[in-house]
């Protein structure tokens, strides 16, 4: 069985860098709708791709959070990103495999993916 | 829903909608009595005796954005195709108790499914809940208690990716193990 122990180690070794760490107040949130129609429509391994890929690029100031139905229950997986001083962006129908270019070219980069937004799929 | 996980995922939503600060979610499985049980038990804000009563309803529900309400009548009404049962106790100011229980080796219960996923991504994206989780298998069982991280942790994030990954090795190892390992 795994324990709990290894955190305190892992605790140790990061403390400093995670105190560090500035405050998410101002990064990018990105929002997965997880209702009983998010989730039926495979909401879960689209948060596990957001969570997965922004952890591997340490992207400190990015966090990953959920919501309820917004409405659209044909449309889900919907995530929405809120970048500070920018208009709110929504992903309808969203893949797990398509995830990696929202990070990277969203948030990361500042441009969003048009062709995967709710504005293009209408 | 494909997967008893994802139930669990979906009934957490409630918990969290009705101002829960602790949730406990136990998932039992005995072999012998045959039996696949998921028990969730919030402190939220509870149900009048009404709503408790109807809820149960697809036609029923505290949203705005439509009139259809699927969480719990999908899962009732899964646990109930499996000859099993479900209960729901919800007091007023109190806090909600859901019970679903499976016939295990019935041909038409889902798989738990991806489990460790459900309990991290319910951790990782309300770092401020204290969400307890233990799942036993016969005579095996683990548990992961967010307030025991928080105690080791000592004010680092739950949330840090290095906290993330441990958690998330330490939930799918410890899966595994309960059922014979890999």
């Amino acid at each position: 069985m795994k324990t709990l122990q290894e955190l305190e180690a892992i605790r140790q070794k990061t403390i400093h860098e995670l105190n560090l760490r500035k405050n998410r107040e101002d990064g990018v949130r990105v929002v997965v709708g997880l209702a009983t129609c998010g989730i039926a429509a495979g909401a879960r391994p689209v948060m596990a791709a957001f969570v997965d890929e922004i952890n591997k690029r340490h992207l400190d100031n990015v966090t990953v959070s959920q919501t309820g139905c917004i409405g659209l229950c044909r449309l889900e997986p919907i995530v929405e990103v809120y970048t500070p001083g920018q208009e709110k962006v929504t992903y309808c129908k969203v893949k797990p495999e398509q995830v990696a270019r929202i990070v990277s070219e969203h948030i990361v980069n500042g441009n969003p993916v048009v062709e995967y937004t709710i504005g293009s799929y209408e | 829903m494909k997967e008893i996980s994802l139930h669990i995922l979906d009934l957490m939503q409630n918990s969290i909608r009705a101002g829960a600060k602790n949730i406990q979610l136990r998932v039992e499985e005995d072999t012998r009595a045959d039996t696949f049980t998921v028990i969730i038990q919030d402190d939220g804000c509870g149900m009048s005796p009404e709503m408790t009563k109807a809820v149960s309803s697809p036609f029923v529900t505290t949203r705005t954005t439509r009139k259809v309400g699927l969480g719990i009548p999908l899962f009732k009404a899964g646990c109930e195709a499996c000859e099993g049962s479900f209960s729901l106790e919800s007091p007023e100011g109190k806090g909600t108790r859901v019970q679903g229980t499976y016939r295990q080796s019935h041909i038409d219960r889902p798989p738990l499914g991806n489990i460790a996923d459900t309990v991290l991504l319910l951790i990782t994206g309300n770092p401020q809940l204290r969400i307890h989780y233990s799942h036993r298998v016969d005579g095996q069982e683990y548990e992961l208690d967010t307030a025991e991280l928080l105690r080791i942790l000592d004010g680092a994030p739950l949330d840090a990716p290095e906290i993330t990954a441990f958690i998330k090795d330490f939930l799918s190892n410890n899966e595994s193990e309960l059922y014979g390992g890999k």
